[in-house]
């Protein structure tokens, strides 16, 4: 099953290091892991998306909670929680019909042009994984140049919070 | 726990000021030291409701320093107690309700008694694979329960029933506190007859070796060696056979006794590790039992050994094999001996003398015990005593890898009850 951990760390050098290093010597899988610092600037948050049994990620979630640099951490998919992961995307938009089709696409699935040329578009769209999959898929008949994701980030619904 | 000091920080001319902070704390990894009195009770209603109970204990148990505690809950419910490699000392290997070391080399009734538990009580160890062998076949009919001070620990090879996580002397004297005060009954109809099912694997003597083969088995060796020092001296090992024989015979009454390097495997520990001891406690008899393959690793430690007047006795089993290579190889690989021989040694009596130390070769079995008192009476005297052993030798029982708890080999000259 699919998992994702929340994460918060010591904002330090080596930290993200140490987490690889348990999921690479452990035989870990990690889907995707996104990092940066949160508005306090000596911790990270990390999300993490992982698959496993329910035992392999019970393991996973306590070998995470030994190292030091982790101080808090909750597996989100355990309760109600939001996802959202930023895509950016160039595809060839040469004639005025392309043009047109590739607009229509991008309103539809909310996102947006954000560079023009006149040869291509880039686009940006958010959303959980499966509508960037979507997306990808209706642009099929377009040429994709090219694609980048930020990976899974995620949050808990309601009150519930991840802090110290 | 490693300190890496950079070079430069060792520079005459730098200055570095740091001052010690008055109060050490982290926000993240805290340990729970107590253990959550509800699992403690729940873990009690079923122990004491146990009609074949077994105690598996382990290395934590020495590390937490809760011997006393671990001996006093036995006692009192008079249940029988198996320790791990690394837990043996943890409770007195001479009591009559300890059934010797579980798991690949542990003893017939301590694996049979692990294979037939109705509960079983786990105590600051991990369920190593040496310990388990086949896991889908571990302790098939228990209920487990598992005190550890790592979460991590619990439930990660073995499905654990009641977890207790906390540090063991903590949970122990809780455990023992609440024992007392709830005078449940023990089913002691039901304890006396497990007690006649283990007395009867017992019978089997499954630790016997040839006493009249006119070669000195290593077993007699390590035998002789507890009976000289009283079953009283620290006794360091390298890995192989030795360290099994030493872990088998050696009767070890009390915790950090018994100092190897456990599930490392590290050949070359026994000397360093015999030399620390010593440095610690310069007037207690110190054995290092290793064998002519595992003493070469760090045999240049005999030089510190002059250095700093450390009377170790090395206590070396040489069978011109790395022993333990060379049963896997006649067991599980056809008898085809590859790089197991030791065709060329050294003269270890020379090699001693050369660093200044007594040598002594041994190679019949009358000689054993004299030399062994030679050896300990040189209180001040390093002494490298050379047994010359049965190169044929293995170490029995054994439960091959992959294998359940019940499928142990015996040793071949005789039968199982």
């Amino acid at each position: 099953m699919r998992h994702i951990i929340s994460l918060l760390m010591e904002n330090e050098a080596g930290a993200l290091s140490r987490v690889a290093g348990l999921f690479s010597a452990r035989g870990y899988n990690i889907e995707s892991l996104t990092v940066a610092p949160t508005e306090d600037p000596t911790l990270s948050r990390m999300t993490l998306v992982t698959t496993g049994s329910d035992e392999i990620v019970e393991q996973i979630t306590k070998q995470l909670n030994k190292l030091i640099d982790i101080v808090k951490l909750a597996d989100l998919t355990e309760g109600e929680h939001l996802e959202r992961e930023l895509m950016l995307i160039k595809v060839v938009a040469n004639t005025a019909e392309q043009r047109e089709e590739v607009k229509r696409m991008t309103d539809i699935f909310r996102g947006r042009v954000i560079d023009v040329t006149d040869a291509m578009f880039t686009i940006e769209i958010t959303g959980d994984g499966n509508k960037l999959d979507a997306f990808i898929e209706a642009m099929q008949q377009s040429d994709i140049l090219e694609t980048v994701r930020s990976g899974t980030t995620g949050i808990s619904r309601g009150s519930r919070c991840l802090h110290i | 726990m490693v300190v890496d000091i950079p070079k430069d920080m060792t520079d005459p001319k730098t200055k570095i000021e740091y001052e010690y902070p008055k109060e050490i704390s982290m926000r993240s990894y805290n340990p729970t030291v107590k253990g959550h009195p509800g699992q403690i009770k729940r873990a009690l209603d079923l122990i004491v409701a146990a009609r074949r109970p077994m105690i598996y204990t382990g290395g934590g148990v020495i590390l937490s320093e809760a011997s006393e505690e671990l001996t006093e809950l036995t006692k009192t419910l008079g249940y029988p107690i198996t320790n791990t490699l690394m837990g043996l000392g943890a409770y007195p290997g001479t009591d009559k309700q300890f059934v010797g070391m579980l798991g690949m080399h542990g003893t017939y009734e301590a694996n049979m008694g692990m294979h037939e538990c109705d509960v079983l009580l786990a105590i600051g160890a991990r369920f190593d694979d040496r310990v388990t062998g086949d896991v889908k076949q571990f302790c098939p009919n228990a209920k487990i329960v598992h005190i550890d001070i790592d979460p991590a620990s619990i439930s990660k090879t073995v499905r654990v029933d009641i977890p207790i996580v906390g540090d063991i002397k903590a949970v122990l004297t809780d455990m023992l506190k609440e024992l007392k005060s709830q005078k449940k009954n023990i089913d002691s109809k039901a304890i006396a007859s497990w007690w006649k099912q283990i007395d009867k694997w017992r019978s089997a003597d499954c630790l016997r070796y040839d006493r009249n083969s006119g070669l000195i088995k290593p077993q007699f060796v390590v035998e002789k060696l507890c009976e000289v020092t009283g079953g009283d001296a620290f006794v360091t090992s390298d890995v192989g056979q030795h360290q099994m024989f030493a872990a088998q015979f050696y009767n070890f009454n009390k915790p950090r006794r018994w100092i190897n390097s456990g599930g490392l495997g590290t050949m070359g520990f026994g000397m360093p590790a015999a030399l620390g001891v010593q440095v610690a406690y310069p007037d207690a008899p110190v054995a290092c039992i290793t064998g002519e393959s595992s003493i070469q690793m760090c045999i240049q430690e005999l030089g510190l050994a002059q250095q700093y007047h450390l009377p170790i006795k090395v206590i070396n089993l040489n069978n011109s094999y790395m022993g333990m290579v060379r049963q896997w190889q006649e067991f599980f690989y056809e008898k085809r001996y590859s790089q197991s021989h030791m065709e060329v040694q050294p003269d270890f009596v020379k090699l001693a003398e050369a660093y200044g130390h007594v040598g002594m070769r041994i190679d019949k079995p009358a000689d054993v015990e004299g030399a062994l008192k030679e050896a300990f009476a040189m209180k001040d005297k390093l002494v490298f005593l050379d047994f010359v052993t049965d190169e044929k030798e293995n170490v029995y029982p054994m439960i091959a890898a992959g294998k359940g708890q019940h499928e142990m080999h015996m040793a071949p000259e005789w039968e199982l009850i």
